[in-house]
């Protein structure tokens, strides 16, 4: 990331670039005879003055976007050990498939008969997803992880609605939870009720039967939590939650640590969602786009968004019909171009395959944690799963470095840093998640940036506190980002 | 024993690991799964498959589908075949962009952030809108949230929507207000102009309304009439929500210009290819009176600690990572490459271009709708100004005509019938600049031969 | 922290102060407040003739990653805002105690004032708290 001297330390925006009578397009001539604008749109209608959109050459627009993507971390370039969001290797196969015109040039509304391929493709992935998962069928529709959530607790409230419960209106939720998680429930109508962990980074079974009563919902819940720990009485925690009428709600972040080892399904989750862009290594493209498939148990299938992909005989079609369903999450058939990846990600691992990507995560995270742990204070020592906490208090108190300076001074060992003051339950959570796709190797030099960081920490503190040294950027001002607003360039394009 | 070329440690790697941790086998490290809900079967999923021959099988796949480069797609209803510069793949090809996740580390993340500000610019500039944020799911769930907004900033709980707004992106609305007991009320459309019925509507809106959302053009191609219906939804206190076609802005008003408080739309058609349905882009811009209460990220620019300019998430307080319960929305993973596509797009064609590409589409679209309005035993039934896209009716089923169409690799739609019951035996036909005449002149040879 | 905070003041458990001139409270947040919040970017404050309960939510304050709800000290009707605020939150950080007050309220009953910390009560508390974190 670093000395690269021959690109711009400033890129300028592309509007800088601007210049009267460049372009960058090729378009034909009309072919057709032409319409008389003024006869054809209303005059109020007509816009007067194009949108000052830049005016540059090709050769400027790729210049500009290539110096651009110089100056950033991705997967591709190095380890990027982003607690819970799983950032493995993006096989460069799968983006070779996707973008088949076969795939990428289908208009979502073709005749079914023209489009047996993909929806062949569909049908079998939901499918898979339903095997891994442990549930009975799968809705391909939602976007994102988010998305998914937002779409598992709509179907939860209508079939609770559907058997006379639609008092129901309280969800359940994790101290330790993402932040998706309290934001969906309330989008979808309900008020969120906090469960406490225990002193084993667990759901506090004391404080679950506290709170479970007739107005339950559900409880949504990672597990692995976002500690990384596996909650060893997922079994009791259904149990209680099924007792009080609720549903058991699974946010699928996690799941590429038991792969092959637990079923989200079989451990008494209702309801599961998929982060394809997590889990099943489609890349995440700088926040997206993702996947987020819902699978359910089939007590609940009557309510899947529409449409489901179903076979008869040997044709695939997309069912509308579901009887109870709660509409649509967004137009058409959700991110396919993400599920091709996805689909492809699973046809070359195969089950096997699968289930050692999840025995290499958990090795991989266990394998780092234990070397961090050295320096770092391990808030919860016991085995973790695909990923683990430490925290950065014995820094802070003994020399005044905080976790923020940690993650600086990481992205000077060129490094990316882990997720940090995540989960809120841990004070200075460094929240590391190394992933099946790095080696050995990597890991170590890992370590060795984090022991030299907590070195430095101790004898030159200001090094790490002004950390980073080598970016294109220097640590910058966020308060001004919020005080002075500037979120969209307003100033003139060179005229003519 | 698993070979893959994406896990690079090998057996002595894991025994040597194992060994550091002190522990014998890789089960040991899934002991803390309690035995009742481990499983302990094999996934019953296909076998891995080599790259040659993943390859042989995704292009099988692929192989079984019409599109957009052997056919010529007049389909219409929310997604576009339009023209994509060869440059736009080539920057979102990028591994440095789509390995990337979202830019939480913004001194390794100036790249995504760079060019989010930059989206953000030209969608505003583009709508004539004051902020806008770094993308939605789509057109359809943009939509939808900002029912949500609309219905928080006024604190009210009714939403009022032509009928002539997409049916999916009304089902969306349905969908994400249904739980907060949010009100949507429909509201016809006139039967001879294919807009959206304004006395009818006046009457629906009132001091209960939050939003009066529209879509212009609408799902039937025609031009409604903004300004009216912001006049209308001011009128009670309500806010005025649009959703736009990018493209028609090369030739349209802004929404800025007739005072729309929050203008989204489905930026597919911003270099963003068909893709079966996904995945696309929702834009989402707004007044700036509306900044605290946009959902999704923002970009902003600042200065780092030499004072060199430089560019952060901004407003973050609003975002479910931190304000968890409170959040304006639960969005977290967007569209990001997505929106990427459409600013190279916009930054290729500029401001020349897209003005070009847009008086294309018109001139394409009234020369076809001339054409088979003409045929024998078709109709265009509705009189409204319109820009790519408008309704035909024929004389038999869509699904005939397309079985015909479809020997000369075209295809028009969708189906209006399923819902639009009294526009049974109509259909949608759009038309872009990719169109050529003689495949405008085919169609009509290829319709008029069924009449 | 001895020394900070001012004598004439009174301290809820949230952090917010009111000094009571006759009947009318001037409201602002304690220095522990802005400290723990970090630089300040935004206040939401609230609408000039809004009528408060004391301990419902009046607006909320916002650093660059936290937010928290500020909550009323005593009962009574807005009649001022620091309108200094909407451009400079950062008043809070440098001058919690004095120019960075938030409103002046009318209050509707005195009496409730007893239920807040005066000075020593506050300081003692303040340092509980601060061990705790």
């Amino acid at each position: 990331m670093s000395g690269k001297g021959y690109v711009y330390k400033n890129e300028p925006l592309i509007f800088e670039l601007s210049a009267p009578g460049r372009r960058a397009y090729s378009l034909p001539a009309l072919d057709v005879p032409a319409s008389d604008l003024a006869e054809v749109l209303p005059e109020d209608q007509l816009r007067r003055e194009p949108a000052a959109l830049p005016e540059v050459s090709e050769v400027d627009v790729v210049r500009h976007f290539t110096r651009l993507s110089q100056r950033n971390h991705g997967v591709d370039l190095g380890f990027y050990p982003l607690g819970s969001c799983t950032m493995k290797y993006n096989p460069k196969v799968n983006e070779v498939v996707a973008n088949l015109d076969g795939f990428t040039g289908v208009h979502p509304l073709t005749p079914e008969e023209l489009v047996q391929g993909a929806l062949q493709l569909m049908y079998e992935m939901q499918g898979y997803l339903a095997e891994i998962g442990g549930v009975d069928e799968v809705s391909l529709q939602p976007a994102a992880g988010a998305h998914g959530e937002f779409t598992g607790v709509s179907i939860i409230r209508a079939y609770l609605e559907d058997r006379g419960e639609g008092h129901r209106h309280k969800i359940i939720i994790p101290d330790s939870a993402h932040g998706t998680n309290p934001a969906t429930a309330v989008v979808a109508g309900c008020r969120t009720v906090e469960v406490k962990s225990d002193e084993r980074g667990g759901v506090d079974l004391e404080s679950l039967k506290a709170v479970v009563d007739e107005d339950v919902v559900c409880l949504m819940l990672t597990n692995p939590n976002t500690l990384g720990l596996f909650d060893e009485n997922i079994h009791e925690i259904a149990e209680i939650v099924h007792e009080a009428g609720g549903l058991l709600y699974y946010d699928g972040a996690n799941l590429n640590a038991t792969m092959g080892y637990a079923r989200p399904g079989d451990a008494g989750f209702d309801v599961v969602h998929f982060n394809l862009h997590k889990t099943f290594a489609t890349p995440h493209g700088g926040g997206g786009p993702g996947s987020g498939p819902v699978g359910v148990k089939k007590e609940l299938a009557d309510f899947l968004p529409v449409p489901v992909v179903r076979k008869t005989g040997d044709r695939y079609f997309l069912d509308y019909s579901v009887p109870k369903t709660i509409g649509r999450v967004k137009s058409f058939h959700g991110n396919f171009g993400v599920v091709v990846k996805a689909y492809a990600y699973i046809r070359s691992m195969g089950p096997d395959g699968l289930k050692r990507v999840s025995e290499d995560a958990v090795l991989n995270a266990n394998f780092l944690m234990r070397k961090l742990a050295r320096d770092y204070h391990l808030t919860y020592d016991r085995i973790c799963k695909h990923e683990f906490v430490v925290s950065g208090v014995r820094q802070k108190e003994r020399y005044g470095v905080k976790t923020l300076d940690i993650a600086k001074r990481l992205l000077d060992y060129d490094f990316h840093a882990p997720t940090v003051y995540f989960p809120l339950i841990v004070p200075e959570a460094l929240m590391v998640e190394p992933t099946e796709t790095e080696s050995r190797e990597t890991l170590e030099a890992f370590a060795e940036a984090m022991a030299a960081i907590a070195r430095e920490a101790a004898e030159d503190p200001d090094k790490v506190t002004g950390a980073p040294h080598t970016t294109f950027v220097k640590r910058l001002d966020e308060a001004r980002a919020v005080r002075q607003p500037d979120v969209a360039f307003k100033g003139d394009l060179e005229e003519k | 024993m698993v070979h893959s070329p994406y896990l690079p440690n090998t057996e002595a790697d894991r025994r040597a690991m194992l060994a550091e941790l002190g522990l014998e086998s890789v089960e040991d490290l899934f002991r803390d799964i309690p035995e009742k809900v481990r499983f302990r079967g094999s996934l019953d999923l296909p076998p891995a498959l080599s790259e040659p021959e993943l390859l042989t099988h995704m292009k099988t796949l692929a192989g079984r589908n019409a599109n957009a480069s052997e056919w010529a797609l007049f389909l219409g209803g929310g997604a576009y075949d339009h023209f994509i510069p060869s440059v736009v793949g080539h920057v979102i090809g990028r591994s440095e962009f789509y390995t990337a996740y979202t830019p939480y580390q913004a001194e390794v993340s100036q790249g995504v952030l760079q060019t989010i500000y930059e989206y953000q610019s030209l969608i505003t500039r583009l709508t004539g809108m004051d902020v806008a944020n770094a993308s939605m799911y789509d057109g359809a769930s943009a939509m939808a949230e900002a029912a949500l907004i609309a219905c928080a900033a006024t604190r009210r709980k009714k939403v009022v929507v032509p009928s002539t707004v997409s049916p999916e992106y009304r089902e969306t609305i349905r969908t994400y207000t249904a739980g907060q007991r949010i009100e949507v009320v429909l509201a016809p459309y006139d039967g001879e102009t294919g807009t959206a019925d304004l006395s009818e509507l006046e009457k629906l809106v009132d001091g209960d309304t939050a939003a009066v959302l529209l879509q212009h053009p609408n799902y039937f191609g025609c031009l409604e009439d903004p300004e009216e219906v912001s006049r209308l939804a001011h009128g009670v206190g309500a806010l005025f929500v649009i959703g736009v076609d990018p493209i028609s802005l090369g030739v349209l008003r802004a929404p800025g210009e007739y005072g729309a408080d929050i203008a989204v739309g489905e930026g597919q058609p911003l270099g963003n290819p068909l893709s079966f349905g996904g995945p696309y882009l929702g834009f989402f811009a707004a007044t700036e009176k509306l900044i605290r209460r946009m959902p999704g990220r923002i970009a902003g620019a600042t200065v780092d600690k030499d004072g060199d300019r430089g560019f952060v998430l901004t407003f973050q307080t609003r975002e479910q990572h931190i304000r968890r319960e409170k959040a304006t929305s639960n969005i977290c993973s967007n569209e990001a490459l997505n929106a990427l596509a459409a600013a190279v797009y916009l930054t290729v064609m500029g401001r020349e271009g897209l003005v070009e590409v847009a008086k294309l589409c018109l001139h394409k679209a009234h020369y076809t709708r001339e054409r088979l309005s003409a045929l024998p035993g078709f109709r265009t039934p509705f009189r409204a100004p319109f820009f790519k896209e408008f309704v035909v009716s024929g004389p038999r089923p869509l699904e005939e005509l397309n079985r015909s169409l479809a020997q000369r690799r075209m295809l028009v739609g969708p189906d209006l019938g399923r819902h639009y019951p009294e526009l049974e035996g109509s259909f949608l036909v759009a038309v872009t600049e990719k169109r050529t005449r003689a495949e405008i002149d085919g169609l009509a040879d290829g319709l008029g031969g069924l009449a | 922290m001895s020394g900070v905070y001012p004598k004439d003041f009174k301290y809820t458990k949230t952090h917010e102060w009111i000094k009571v001139t006759g009947n009318i409270g001037r409201v602002g947040l304690s220095n522990f407040a802005q400290d723990h919040l970090g630089e300040i970017v935004f206040v939401e404050l609230p609408e000039v003739g809004a009528e408060l309960k004391q301990g419902e939510s009046f607006g909320v304050v916002e650093s660059v990653k936290a937010v928290s709800d500020c909550y009323a000290p005593a009962s009574g009707k807005v009649v001022r805002v620091n309108e200094k605020l909407v451009d400079s939150p950062e008043l809070i950080n440098s001058d919690p105690h004095g120019e960075g007050w938030l409103f002046e309220m009318e209050l509707s009953d005195p009496s409730e004032l007893d239920n807040l910390m005066d000075v020593e009560a506050y300081e003692k508390f303040e340092a509980e708290e601060e061990a705790a974190h």
